[in-house]
């Protein structure tokens, strides 16, 4: 196969799949978040709970519709764009990613007309059960396709057989790989922070312009314990992952930290920018001496640097380098927002902050931003490998012309844009309008448009005490 | 005993293709009609007829693309790219009128308007794409050392071009069926007289498929006892129910119709559809990609299906369960329901 079929099939794949990761890495958090919200409603019977409900399915709405549109769009590119690497690494992960098809998407997709549909149709408790089964179905769908890309980050449990077709020998080795727990804890708690950044920026954008909206007020004081809670919890789960590279993909650590040379004591680069044919960082900055103390390495055990490995076989070292960096440096911030916000709970002067909000407001992206990054330091670094060490990323493509690949990567570009910009805007405007009740509402007039997830809500829960 | 796995997962793997035909069908060809409703208003209850099960729906179509991927990887890395073109003009058309469900309900004047034509293109798109799919698989895959050998544009050919029209009719029929079945009052008289010109063109296009079918493909003609001229009683009776089958749909539907019978129609059209699958399956099998790979050779390893296996037993009793409710708790005439307007 020639390059640029390769290069265009993998600039595709690396299109689509980043463009899905946005959704589920949104809408895993957003479901639990709801489930959240619809148990205390039910429970604690308070408004604010219910309208905050009301507001954010809508929202959840549009952004799983895309999810699931743009993931139905994986299962097929695997064969159209990777048939060498779907006929040899089937027999190991098929099972794996039918699993997730049969534990997780029919869960979600059946429970979801329920959650959005169903509010005069079931009872209030079958229909938390609804919104509870959608919120297990998007983590039961992460675990099996983490825990397949652990494996082809690591593969193990498997043998190849006499006709260099791979078999798998352990199931439970295969599922549950020494690098896959972290690589699942890493990912939940990057959707749960990414949603809970989100839900603290549409909050603090409300109370920027009106600080006394209970409901934007009660979401950002959840959003900020869910952050200061879980983006410390994320610096551990990203330390095993990066312990896990050490262990498992040296040269991927050596990419991610441009360590060039082979030697104990390596320096820590904080900056600058790697020069893959020169063999060397340009303006760097650097710290001599800590380099394996961050790797949890003692100060005299040697790290392997890229001149370990021949040249062919290193990832593109600028990218990985880069993506970690904007990674962690966004992990940092997160947390410092999550210790500035409960400084402000703990004095009760959350909504009376406004520098605090519009810092709310600024990283409400980040999450995506840092999810992505991170998905390039994983799967950029597994360069120039689809399964570590076994197969190649160029004798897995499919034999396809570049003319095909490059007529379909345009055509994704610019369907994939349209649905963007107009989702973005639907979901912009409904932040911008947010979850007050409106006081006013003619039951006809009120530019809720019949069939909405909404419209058959009930006015007042109907739950018995 | 030992099972055979292979044998087992073909038929799996046909279900999942089966059961995505029949209800992904109705929900394209509501978005197939989509345009000759009379007011947005319509429009609407044609969406909320469906905006509670479509995703559902289309979660078969994922299972059928992974299901193969899983059961037989070979047929899954030839056929995808066999196909590229027609599977990612599908799969682009799926996204826009997926994503329309949602955004209709949120664009104002220009983007409601936009949204609503990009339901029924997609729909439509979705639709013709499938039918090339499917022509495409039905003329052959050239196929060498078990990789795709072809051209990006063997499948484009008058043949498919037939099928895809079939599949287009088959689907309003479908689409239409659903509605008589799930609305009241104009719109309901609308989508009988949908479903009866839909009708009339399936039963013709599906007569025209079949006879294309036998005189473009004489391997199939001869399965069916038709050879150069000569027919063969005795291959030809053990087919004779499928078209039998395919009948008794059609009389259904239109006896239905004539009767103003609400329900019958839609399953008059399922059973249309079933006998067309049948049909195929009876012309190919063993062939998983026609007409070299059968699907003893393209089927996973034995210890993969035997773990799916498990899994599925458990699995799929439990989805047709849930399934089966969701449609339940939805069930009767969309308008009846206060809840939407």
């Amino acid at each position: 196969m020639d390059f640029d079929a390769i290069l265009l099939a993998r600039l595709q794949f690396a299109f689509t799949i980043a463009f899905h990761i946005i959704f589920p890495s949104f809408t895993i958090g957003l479901a639990s978040f709801l489930a959240v919200l619809e148990g205390l409603w039910l429970t604690s019977r308070r408004e604010v709970f219910r309208n905050l409900y009301l507001f954010w399915i809508k929202i959840f709405a549009l952004s799983f519709g895309m999810g699931v549109v743009s993931g139905v769009v994986m299962s097929y590119e695997l064969g159209t764009n990777w048939a060498e690497f779907s006929k040899m690494a089937s027999p190991v992960i098929g099972p794996l990613l039918a699993f997730e098809v049969l534990t997780a998407f029919f869960l979600e997709a059946s429970f979801l007309g329920v959650m959005l549909f169903g509010w005069k149709k079931v009872g209030p408790r079958l229909h938390f059960t609804a919104t509870v089964l959608v919120a297990v179905g998007t983590l039961i769908s992460a675990f099996w396709i983490l825990s397949a890309n652990s494996w082809m980050q690591h593969p193990v449990g498997y043998e190849v057989i006499a006709d260099g077709t791979l078999r798998a020998t352990d199931w439970l080795t295969v599922i549950f790989n020494p690098t896959f727990p972290a690589r699942l804890a890493h990912m939940a708690l990057a959707a749960f922070l990414t949603t809970s950044l989100v839900v603290g920026a549409a909050s603090a954008w409300q109370l920027l312009k009106d600080r006394m909206q209970p409901e934007s007020g009660m979401a950002l004081r959840m959003a900020i314990g869910m952050f200061a809670i879980v983006a410390p919890l994320q610096l551990f789960a990203g330390h095993v992952s990066g312990e896990n590279v050490r262990a498992y993909q040296p040269l991927k650590l050596a990419a991610i930290e441009a360590y060039w040379t082979t030697r104990a004591d390596q320096p820590q680069s904080v900056l600058g920018l790697p020069d893959r044919d020169a063999r060397k960082t340009h303006y760097e900055v650097e710290i001599p001496g800590v380099g394996n103390l961050i790797q949890g390495a003692p100060k005299d055990e040697v790290l392997k640097g890229l001149d370990s490995w021949p040249r062919e076989d290193w990832p593109v070292v600028g990218l990985v380098y880069w993506a970690f960096r904007i990674m962690v440096g966004l992990g940092f911030a997160m947390i410092g927002l999550g210790a500035w916000g409960v400084i402000l709970l703990l004095r009760k002067r959350v909504e009376a902050s406004p520098w605090f909000l519009r810092a709310c407001v600024a990283m409400g992206p980040m999450g995506f931003v840092a999810v992505v990054a991170g998905w390039i330091v994983a799967e950029v670094g597994r360069q120039p490998y689809t399964i570590y060490g076994v197969l190649r990323t160029a004798d897995s493509v499919s034999p396809v012309g570049p003319g095909q690949v490059s007529a379909s990567l345009l055509a994704f570009m610019v369907i994939y844009a349209i649905v963007f910009s107009a989702g973005a805007i639907y979901i912009l405007r409904l932040i911008a309008k947010g979850p007050a009740p409106e006081l006013e509402q003619p039951p006809e007039a009120d530019g809720r448009a019949p069939g909405s997830p909404l419209a058959a809500a009930p006015a007042e829960p109907e739950v018995a005490p | 005993m030992t099972l055979d796995l292979p044998l087992i997962w073909a038929g799996l793997i046909a279900l999942a293709v089966l059961m995505y035909v029949l209800l992904d069908g109705f929900d394209l060809g509501v978005g197939i009609l989509f345009p000759f409703a009379r007011t947005p208003g319509e429009r609407d209850v044609m969406m909320d007829s469906i905006a509670p099960v479509w995703d559902g729906n289309e979660t078969w179509l994922v299972l059928g693309g992974g299901g193969l991927f899983a059961a037989f990887p070979l047929a899954y890395g030839v056929l995808a790219p066999a196909l590229y073109l027609p599977l990612i003009l599908m799969l682009l058309a799926l996204i826009l009128r997926g994503v329309a469900f949602e955004f209709r309900l949120h664009g104002r004047k220009r983007g409601k308007a936009f949204w609503t034509f990009a339901f029924a293109f997609g729909s439509l798109m979705a639709t013709i794409a499938q039918g090339f799919v499917l022509g495409g698989f039905i003329q052959g895959i050239t196929v060498s050392d078990g990789r795709f050998a072809g051209q990006p544009f063997d499948w484009l050919t008058p043949y498919t071009l037939l099928v895809s029209a079939g599949l287009v009719a088959g689907y309003a029929l479908l689409g239409g069926c659903w509605l008589m079945w799930k609305t009241q009052d104009q719109l309901h008289g609308d989508a009988r007289r949908w479903a009866s010109i839909a009708g009339g063109a399936t039963a013709l296009l599906l007569g025209a498929v079949s006879l294309a079918t036998l005189f473009v493909h004489p391997r199939i003609a001869h399965r069916w006892g038709f050879d150069q001229g000569a027919f063969d009683l005795a291959a030809f009776l053990p087919h004779l129910p499928i078209p039998l089958l395919g009948a008794v749909g059609l009389a259904i539907v239109f006896i239905g119709l004539a009767k103003r019978s609400h329900g019958w129609p839609f399953l008059g059209a399922a059973l249309v559809f079933l006998s067309g699958y049948v049909g195929l399956a009876a012309s190919f099998f063993p062939s998983i990609v026609p007409y070299d790979i059968d699907f003893r050779t393209a089927a996973n390893a034995d210890n993969a299906l035997g773990l799916m296996l498990v899994g599925i037993v458990i699995l799929l009793p439990a989805i047709l369960g849930y399934t089966v409710w969701v449609y339940w708790v939805f069930r009767g005439k969309v308008s009846a329901d206060a809840g939407y307007h």
